[in-house]
């Protein structure tokens, strides 16, 4: 069984929350006595109706307010998948929650309201989307109810969604438009007879047919050395692995293989799954490797077959999206952190303010502020071994770590 | 829910054996939360697998609030046994002798808000940097919104308009002198994973699961099992019913369910057709709407 995450981003007003509750009520994945409690609490608060978003929004201060603050992690299943719903937030103070809940993402999923069309926190969500590379988008046009399910509406928001989208899109990455009411369910789990002028599939049928990313055992080869693993013990006297996750691509026994940075080169002399001995390991399996020959490895090395190498450099230029109130300044030091390794960055240089909503670039920047976004060029104490994120997605991205609060400041996309 | 969801999902695995070996690298003083429920049973047999064939290179940690279920000690100290692992007990009474805190009083007394105390004295005690638990986003609302290292201030308080951002599968364990970070390896299983993880390994569990012949009385419309801990009223009878339990927590706050669930099959099917979530059944969580929110801040895990 696989499984697909998605996130979504938007505020209540959307109906985000509605469709979220209705996807699980359709699928039987809300259990009476958490339905119970909604229907408490929306009492409670005054509302004749059941306020689905209670569902989700799980903080004090959430309720509180009627927003979502952070992202929240929904689950459900169909006989063909499991989903992983991020629930992000959609005002712009949250934007770096909205990063966190969708660089895991597969699919992006975006709510219009039909009433309102395309908003600047589309454009923020989709720039996003585009940025963290996620391969599908799908844009579900909601509340088709409220004007009278009319297609030229309907058509008039995919026109302005994709005159934006065309300029920010990535090839391959594949966009939806689905209209939906999620007050009735329309076009959510059924077809909607409301609506025969749509002639694609139901949200869910769409979200189950989705091709994973397949493409990630095509990619080069990259394995992090996470922990090394010397039991010491009697029977294992001499045992010793380098435990770690397949970033990216498909390693296999017998396999020539390059240790970085040392540079030594030797063979898979065996890989190991807790254990059980396997021929081939692909990317995101958590394994251990037994090389043929001893070599001097540590954690943060990265193992690479000899005819896959990666970037290697002290310089790296990178998008960055700023999460933290003190802004980032030119001359600032900050701790890197590539995948399982880490390094010293210090900022050389900072350019291209990018305004999400107009697409425009500020060149002459000082500073980054908290959620906004930039170009960015660092200088590492030690050499890192990436490709470009638009390459590879697991190698080509880093956080930033301000050492003072030991707080994550900022994620880098490597260019 | 149909029945063809009975597999269990193997990238779950990886990602939680992924987490387990961060802790280890990043931390110097980990441990592991264990209660001897089916969460912690899962946590114990991931760690093991993901240090294979090395042992498990922290120990466990069981916070024992005095109202436990006696399988699920028995149960625990034969696991420990079995694969010779390093095992501390810290106790709620203990805390509640040197007057630390004070015992509730009344029909729903419990000691499931004072063992927060303790844990936070045996982190202290021991130097504990990182806590490995078993909790899930699914099981409730304020865990669906908690990240997989989840910071704590020095009073091990959890203050969640403040969580740090956690991009990709990128961990940031970098904390200051006298924080902990509590790590959620399982963080995106549900109930139903962890069911089907257990059947796939063939994982041993304590016999309270599966139905037996206990006494109980009814409170609230719920099963409560008896026992000298539980401050009865007098409309209030035992009667013996065949039961199990979903969740195993202290005794005085965890509900059993009618069952005749005998084999892990029998409690998936159950499950898959339950209208009732796993933590409907723990008392504890029905204090307030922000129960669960409210005891993390406080530093409960």
């Amino acid at each position: 069984m696989d499984v697909l995450k998605i996130a979504t981003a938007g505020s209540v007003d959307d109906g985000k929350s509605t469709l979220i509750g209705r996807l699980l009520f359709e699928t039987n994945s809300i259990t009476t006595d958490k339905l119970e409690a909604i229907m408490a609490s929306s009492k409670k608060k005054g509302l004749d109706y059941v306020d689905l978003s209670l569902l989700t929004d799980g903080l004090i201060a959430e309720r509180e307010q009627g927003i979502t603050i952070d992202v929240a992690h929904i689950y459900f299943s169909t006989p063909t998948r499991k989903f992983i719903i991020a629930d992000t937030p959609g005002h712009f103070e949250y934007t770096r929650n909205m990063v966190t809940g969708a660089s895991n993402a597969n699919v992006s999923m975006i709510l219009v309201d039909a009433r309102n069309g395309v908003v600047e926190q589309t454009f923020r969500h989709f720039y996003i989307s585009c940025l963290l590379r996620i391969p599908n988008v799908v844009v579900c046009v909601n509340k088709m109810d409220l004007v009278d399910y009319d297609q030229t509406k309907f058509e008039e928001i995919k026109a302005a969604f994709m005159a934006f989208a065309e300029k920010v899109r990535f090839p391959g990455q594949e966009i939806s438009f689905i209209p939906v009411s999620s007050l009735y369910g329309e076009n959510l789990v059924r077809q909607s007879a409301h609506m025969p002028w749509y002639e694609g599939v139901s949200l869910l049928s769409l979200l189950e047919a989705m091709p994973l990313e397949q493409h990630l055992s095509e990619e080069a080869s990259r394995f992090p050395v996470q922990y090394v693993v010397r039991p010491k013990s009697e029977e294992f006297h001499d045992y010793r692995a380098y435990a770690g996750k397949v970033a990216s691509g498909l390693l296999r026994k017998g396999e020539r293989v390059v240790v970085l940075p040392s540079g030594q080169e030797t063979t898979i002399a065996k890989i190991e799954k807790f254990g059980r001995e396997i021929e081939a390991a692909q990317a995101k399996e958590s394994i251990s490797l037994l090389l043929e020959d001893d070599v001097d490895i540590s954690r943060g090395d990265m193992i690479v077959p000899i005819s896959q190498l990666p970037q290697q450099s002290r310089q790296l230029a990178a998008t960055i999206c700023w999460m933290d109130k003190k802004p980032l300044r030119v001359g600032g030091t900050y701790l890197l952190q590539h995948g399982v390794n880490t390094s010293r960055a210090k900022v050389s240089a900072l350019s291209n303010l990018i305004d999400v909503a107009t697409l425009g670039a500020d060149s002459a920047v000082s500073e980054l502020k908290l959620n906004e976004i930039a170009d960015v060029q660092l200088k590492t104490a030690k050499e890192v071994f990436y490709d470009s994120f638009t390459e590879n997605r697991a190698n080509g991205a880093f956080i930033l770590i301000d050492e003072g609060t030991n707080s994550t400041v900022g994620v880098g996309l490597i260019r | 829910m149909a029945i063809h969801n009975a597999v269990f999902p193997r990238e779950l695995e990886d990602e939680a054996i992924y987490i387990i070996r961060e802790v280890a690298a990043q931390f110097e003083k980990p441990v592991l939360l264990f209660s001897g429920g089916k969460d912690s049973i899962t946590l114990v047999r991931l760690a093991y697998k993901a240090f294979y064939p090395g042992k498990i290179p922290f120990p466990l940690l069981h916070v024992d609030t005095g109202h436990n279920f006696e399988e699920t000690i028995q149960f625990r100290d034969e696991l420990v046994a079995e694969l010779g692992l390093e095992l501390i007990v810290r106790y709620v009474q203990d805390s509640i002798d040197q007057q630390k805190v004070t015992e509730e009083t009344g029909k729903y007394a419990s000691r499931n808000v004072l063992q927060t105390v303790t844990l936070l004295d045996a982190i202290e005690e021991f130097g504990f940097d990182a806590c490995i638990g078993g909790a899930r986003r699914d099981e409730e609302k304020a865990r669906a919104k908690e990240r997989i290292f989840s910071v704590r201030n020095d009073f091990g308080e959890w203050d969640a308009k403040k969580q740090r951002p956690e991009l990709f599968d990128m961990l940031n364990g970098k904390i200051n002198m006298g924080e902990n970070v509590r790590v959620f390896p399982i963080s995106n299983w549900t109930e139903l994973d962890v069911w089907n993880y257990i059947r796939e390994e063939q994982l041993a569990i304590p016999s309270i699961y599966y139905s037996h012949e206990r006494e109980t009385f009814e409170r609230d419309g719920q099963i409560l099992p008896y026992s000298p801990f539980m401050n009865m009223s007098e409309e209030e009878s035992v009667s013996t019913r065949l039961v199990r339990f979903r969740t195993v927590g202290d005794m005085t706050c965890t509900a059993a369910v009618e069952s005749t669930a005998v084999a892990i099959e029998d409690i998936i099917a159950e499950i898959l057709s339950a209208t009732v979530s796993e933590r409907g059944a723990r008392i504890d969580d029905k204090r307030s709407e922000a129960a669960m929110e409210k005891r993390k801040q406080a530093g409960y895990f």
